[in-house]
């Protein structure tokens, strides 16, 4: 069976231009791989071909990339899910790209840093640990687990058109994250940080992020959450 | 945090708030509104006349033209800084829509205090 793959080319030192390259992958009937294993054919074929890759199995977040218009990490995508349809793979939409697939995140990790994402606590340092009941432990699953592949926050068109300003799905799952931790102590001062017009409200709950997290997760849920904590520290 | 001067509200929270608010006040106006006319049919001029004469509903009404202006303006705000990213132009727009919406506000008090 011949898979078809049209590629996202770009070298700003070569190409004036992007442009799309076709390529086609021999795979044994009734067999599937994942997205990043083809890529890597590709890369045996074509070794310009240049994109991002690490563990290989969906921890590490490196390879995210954009196949047939959603955005998701390639080694846990198989082929197959795409149902011997032409495989169009572009890397993650609006951000500048570096080259070919991969792409600058530095306006996605500045976001990060604002949200200062490390607990911060004032009291006394215990002589052990921060203890913390299995009940207050409970609120941060589903929020821990972010890889920050950053296919939440460029699937998201708010964050498209205000990278600067807006801190973006995987960011404020990040500061919920921090805001309902028990041993955190800077609730008020994180709060203060986000209550401005662009860091959190451009959210309007389109769930792009939803759909997309290659591990699941909710970030619309956690960004209501903040909503809330505003509202109620507001009212 | 970042600030900014040309939406209405003091913060974001403040500009959720607003937008909220505004409209629910547009929600209840405007099925009003249809639930009068559909239960008034057929519709007289006497019974639309003696509708905006009682002064409830031109408070009502009053309500719900400054509900559209505090709508617009965050509404047309929020739009206006994800797409237009000229500076200049956007101050341009940003303040024809907002005159543009307290003219309605304006019309409206006249009209609806000159029935």
């Amino acid at each position: 069976m011949k898979l078809e793959f049209a590629v996202y080319r770009y070298n700003p030192d070569v190409d004036t231009k992007p442009y799309m390259k076709d390529y086609s992958v021999e795979v044994q009937e009734g067999t599937d791989m994942m997205v990043l294993d083809a890529l890597l054919k590709l890369k045996e074929q074509d070794p310009t071909l240049a994109f991002r890759r690490s563990c290989r199995e969906g921890v590490c977040g490196s390879d995210g990339i954009n196949m047939n218009g959603k955005n998701g990490l390639a080694c846990i995508t198989p082929v197959s899910t795409f149902k011997g349809k032409k495989i169009e793979i572009r890397p993650l939409p609006g951000m500048p790209v570096v080259r070919d697939l991969i792409v600058d995140l530095t306006q996605f990790y500045t976001q990060y840093e604002k949200i200062k994402p490390y607990l911060i606590n004032d009291d006394k340092t215990p002589a052990r640990e921060h203890l913390q009941s299995p009940e207050e432990r409970e609120h941060l699953d589903g929020l821990y687990e972010c890889i920050m592949c950053a296919c939440c926050s460029t699937a998201c068109p708010s964050f498209w058109w205000n990278p600067d300003k807006f801190i973006g799905p995987s960011g404020l799952l990040h500061a919920y994250r921090f805001l309902i931790d028990s041993r955190d102590t800077a609730t008020e001062e994180r709060l203060s940080g986000l209550d401005d017009a662009y860091s959190v409200f451009r959210c309007h709950g389109i769930m792009n992020c939803v759909d997309v997290c290659p591990k699941g997760l909710n970030p619309t849920k956690a960004i209501g959450h903040i909503k809330s904590m505003l509202l109620q520290r507001a009212v | 945090m970042v600030t900014n001067a040309a939406s209405l509200g003091r913060s974001g929270v403040h500009d959720f708030i607003l937008i909220r608010a505004s409209a629910v006040v547009l929600a209840c106006y405007t099925i009003f509104l249809v639930g009068f006319i559909a239960c008034s049919s057929p519709l007289t001029y006497d019974a639309w006349h003696g509708l905006f004469s009682a002064l409830p509903m031109k408070i009502f009404t009053l309500l719900a033209l400054v509900a559209v202006l505090v709508h617009a303006w965050i509404g047309i705000w929020q739009v206006l800084t994800d797409y237009v990213k000229s500076v200049s132009l956007r101050g341009v727009l940003q303040f024809v829509f907002v005159v543009a919406a307290f003219s309605y506000l304006a019309a409206g008090i006249l009209i609806v205090w000159g029935v």
